[in-house]
């Protein structure tokens, strides 16, 4: 009992250390570019964070169980396509559209869950499938070649403002809040704390570990395909090779943030961060005029970085 | 024997595995009120029957009532709704989770009608439960940060929390100190005054005669006998456990002590070593008792080069030698049967043969290729020699019981002819007759001039197995007792520093 006292100013300054790391960043970057500190700029960095935010936050659920979604890059280009195409191709009214392909993406998710929970496929194998098979299904769609030519309500989502702010910075608000609001005082979200931390203790206590699975791969699947939505709106256009590796970010976000890939441990808040780091480092990056090839080189490192402290915080307990 | 007094009837129950009769057509019947211990060796059916009772397995065929009419119990929710709780062996909490979380899981209390936890009631409630049994653990704390001691604790206010009036506990005390043990049974007592019924399986007969009211034998998934523990004695109950005499319970030869082999100066590990020196003789088996926490482990895998020591030297045959990682402890002749065989003892999902030869690859091996007809013959010839009882040394070692699995660690160690064998809880949770032939080959090793060093936190193996017995406190040796002046009392008086000790 005296060590929780003890570890008290300890565990506040993890708790928040990474904010503390993203504003170091921030830091530096303002006294090494004048460009940085600005509102526009800033803004910019927020739009280009909102897209892997969200897909970020839908994957820091499947982490939480201890699985992983590596096909949410391809279900992001495959749900944009498939948007893009009913509006476009079929003149369906855009949010018509839009829910249809965020319905396919919860399938998806369901059908990675399905894998994971019936077929007893690690989440590592089936979802690297999932990563070719969607990816495949988008070229087939696309042909391809992108789809242009999207209705200007489409656009909006990816490029208009309220009140000055970027909608996708809105939309990754709303997400965020809710996601938050479902981990921390939701029964299903504390199930989902307690499938990644020990799924027979779970099973015994009456939850079933394989629903809460499912249910988040399906999440990880709405959010991915809602990425892809307003990534296709950004570039007024699916592209068939849109959001190729962004697996890499959307996972790294939630390990900076805190989320221990063993299951269990982190939070939404956290994810945000994480995003943010990885956004702020790359445009901060650019504009010191660090070519984009070893800013790869540098967001693998930072990747390696976090996950090593995830490790050693692991292994001292 | 009237209907209506026994709290819990489970009649004709059978079950089988793949391969194996788990249950036959046996009946257990639990009275109000009473604390009742199932008892048997590893395999005989205990958890099996208790999984049964609580929803975790189906039964073939039989019939469970309680309370005089007859229940289905197909799920763990419906046990817990049928106010039957299980503490099992490997302790179900979950670490990442608080206390109160854990407590409450799957059934957190609400706000008023919302879909949202109300984590004010959550923690209060759980608080009260603690205080309840007396159990100084904060509600918000994370259960991995608590001792065992403390987690079992919790589950056992997990148990009261949801109104259980049938709590079956299976090995509670295996990885308790007898202090944390005597807490335990105090909050047993007092559940009994309440009318709570609890079954309580343990391979420790001191426990069983300390703590029960009845008394029954499982053997082979038969029944054996249901008796009052008046009318037993530990003899008999053993002979009822394994179905024969089974002779003295700790044999012990004449020991002829030889030379020190190994010698232990002012060992530190910079966190729970502060200057340990011991002597090892070859031919003895030293005991090294003490309460959880006091280093006893932490000596074991220093010495073992599994830990890093700060300071402190090691000599062995009277040479200086730096171990730094368990591989140079092997090659300079020692060896370790590690206190969490499962963790770090076995290759659960390998064949047993793979478990025994791992250790001698290299006097296997020729030009890097392994010779498998000489590994066979190896694993073959210490199966034996340790009584592994298996149909096949293909057998995964998952499949085999606590005790065999334990000899298939030792076995592998024997490969090697090592001069020193520590051993850290030899016979943590096995049957008493693994157990009985565990220390037979322990004095037969000592004998053969072997100095084995014993961590044990059964007080009663340390006395009947050691030569000498070393106590340790805060990371220290704090006495030492030959065989003939050794008793418990002396023991714990040391281990405790004299005093008791009411925080931990």
């Amino acid at each position: 009992m005296t060590n929780s006292i003890v570890n008290r100013p300890l565990d506040i300054l993890r708790r928040f250390s990474v904010t503390i790391i993203l504003l170091c960043i921030c830091l530096a970057f303002a006294l090494g570019s004048s460009d940085f500190f600005t509102t526009s700029n800033l803004l910019n960095v927020a739009l280009q964070t909102s897209i892997i935010a969200i897909v970020a936050i839908g994957m820091t659920f499947t982490i939480l169980t201890a699985g992983i979604d590596l096909s949410v890059g391809s279900v992001m280009a495959l749900s944009g396509a498939i948007a893009a195409g009913l509006n476009v191709r079929q003149g369906f009214d855009p949010f018509v559209a839009i829910g249809i392909a965020l319905l396919i993406g919860m399938l998806i998710g369901a059908i990675n869950g399905l894998m994971i929970i019936k077929g007893g496929i690690p989440p590592f194998v089936a979802t690297l499938a999932m990563l070719a098979i969607a990816r495949g299904l988008t070229l087939v769609y696309t042909q391809g070649r992108p789809i242009a030519g999207l209705d200007e309500r489409f656009i909006y989502l990816g490029t208009g403002q309220i009140m000055g702010i970027p909608v996708p910075v809105f939309i990754m608000v709303v997400v965020a809040i809710i996601a938050h609001i479902v981990t921390r005082y939701t029964p299903f979200g504390l199930h989902v704390y307690a499938t990644g931390g020990n799924e027979e203790p779970t099973r015994l206590a009456g939850v079933s570990p394989d629903r809460i699975k499912l249910a988040v791969y399906i999440i990880s699947g709405f959010t991915a395909a809602l990425g892809g939505v307003l990534l296709a709106a950004r570039l007024w256009s699916a592209q068939p090779n849109a959001a190729v590796g962004w697996e890499l970010d959307a996972i790294a976000a939630p390990v900076i943030g805190g989320t221990s890939l063993f299951g269990g441990v982190g939070t939404i808040g956290g994810t945000v961060v994480g995003a943010f780091i990885i956004g702020v480092l790359s445009n901060g990056l650019n504009l010191m005029g660090v070519p984009s090839y070893y800013q790869q080189v540098i967001k693998g490192v930072v990747f390696i970085l976090a996950v090593s402290l995830d490790i050693l915080t692991k292994r001292r307990r | 024997m009237s209907e209506n007094k026994f709290y819990l009837r489970m009649e004709g129950i059978s079950k089988a595995f793949p391969g194996v009769q788990a249950l036959k057509d046996v009946n257990f019947y639990v009275a109000r009120g009473e604390i009742h211990a199932l008892v048997g060796e590893n395999g005989a059916g205990k958890t099996t029957l208790m999984k049964i009772l609580t929803g975790a397995l189906s039964m073939d065929s039989g019939s469970v009532s309680l309370k005089g009419s007859q229940v289905e119990v197909n799920t763990p929710t419906d046990a817990q709704q049928l106010g039957i709780s299980m503490i099992h062996q490997e302790l179900s909490l979950i670490p990442n989770l608080t206390v109160g979380q854990n407590i409450y899981l799957g059934r957190e209390p609400r706000w008023k009608i919302s879909a949202f936890i109300d984590w004010n009631r959550l923690y209060t409630d759980s608080q009260d439960l603690l205080s309840q049994l007396d159990v100084d653990v904060d509600a918000r704390a994370e259960v991995g940060s608590l001792s065992i001691a403390q987690q079992q604790m919790v589950e056992v206010a997990k148990a009261i929390s949801l109104n259980a009036d049938l709590i079956a506990m299976d090995e509670p005390t295996s990885s308790l100190t007898d202090r944390e043990t005597e807490v335990l049974f105090d909050t047993m007592r007092s559940f009994k005054k309440r009318g709570i019924s609890i079954i309580f399986i343990s391979h420790r007969l001191e426990e069983v005669f300390e703590i029960s009211d009845w008394v029954t034998v499982l053997r082979d998934g038969s029944l054996i006998g249901s008796e009052p523990i008046k009318d037993l004695d530990e003899e008999r109950v053993v002979q009822m456990m394994v179905g024969r005499e089974l002779g003295e319970m700790y044999p012990k030869g004449d020991v002829q002590r030889r030379g020190v082999i190994l010698e232990v100066n002012n060992l530190h590990d910079g966190r729970e070593l502060s200057g340990v020196s011991l002597e090892l003789y070859s031919g003895e088996i030293l005991g090294v008792a003490g309460l959880a926490g006091a280093g006893r482990t932490a000596l074991a895998e220093t010495i073992f080069g599994v830990r890093p020591a700060i300071t402190g030297d090691i000599e062995l045959d009277g040479s200086p030698v730096k171990i730094n990682s368990p591989g140079e402890a092997i090659r300079l002749g020692m060896g370790l049967v590690p206190e969490d065989r499962k963790q770090q003892g076995l290759f659960l999902n390998r064949a047993i043969r793979e478990n025994i030869v791992i250790s001698a690859l290299g006097k296997l091996s020729r030009f890097s290729f392994i010779n498998f007809s000489k590994a066979d013959k190896l694993a073959r010839e210490f199966a034996v020699k340790l009584d592994i009882r298996t149909p096949s040394l293909r057998q995964l070692v998952r499949n085999l019981s606590g005790g065999n699995q334990q000899k298939v660690v030792i076995a592998r160690w024997l490969t090697l002819n090592p001069r020193v064998l520590i051993l850290d809880e030899p016979t943590r949770g096995i049957d008493v007759g693994t157990k009985v032939e565990i220390h037979a080959l322990m004095n037969q090793l000592a004998e053969g001039g072997v100095g084995v060093l014993m961590v044990s936190s059964d007080l009663p193996e340390v006395l009947g197995v050691s030569d000498r017995i070393l106590v340790m406190r805060e990371g220290k040796v704090v006495s030492e007792f030959s065989r003939e002046h050794a008793t418990q009392d002396n023991i714990m008086h040391a281990a405790t520093g004299g005093k008791v000790n009411n925080d931990k």
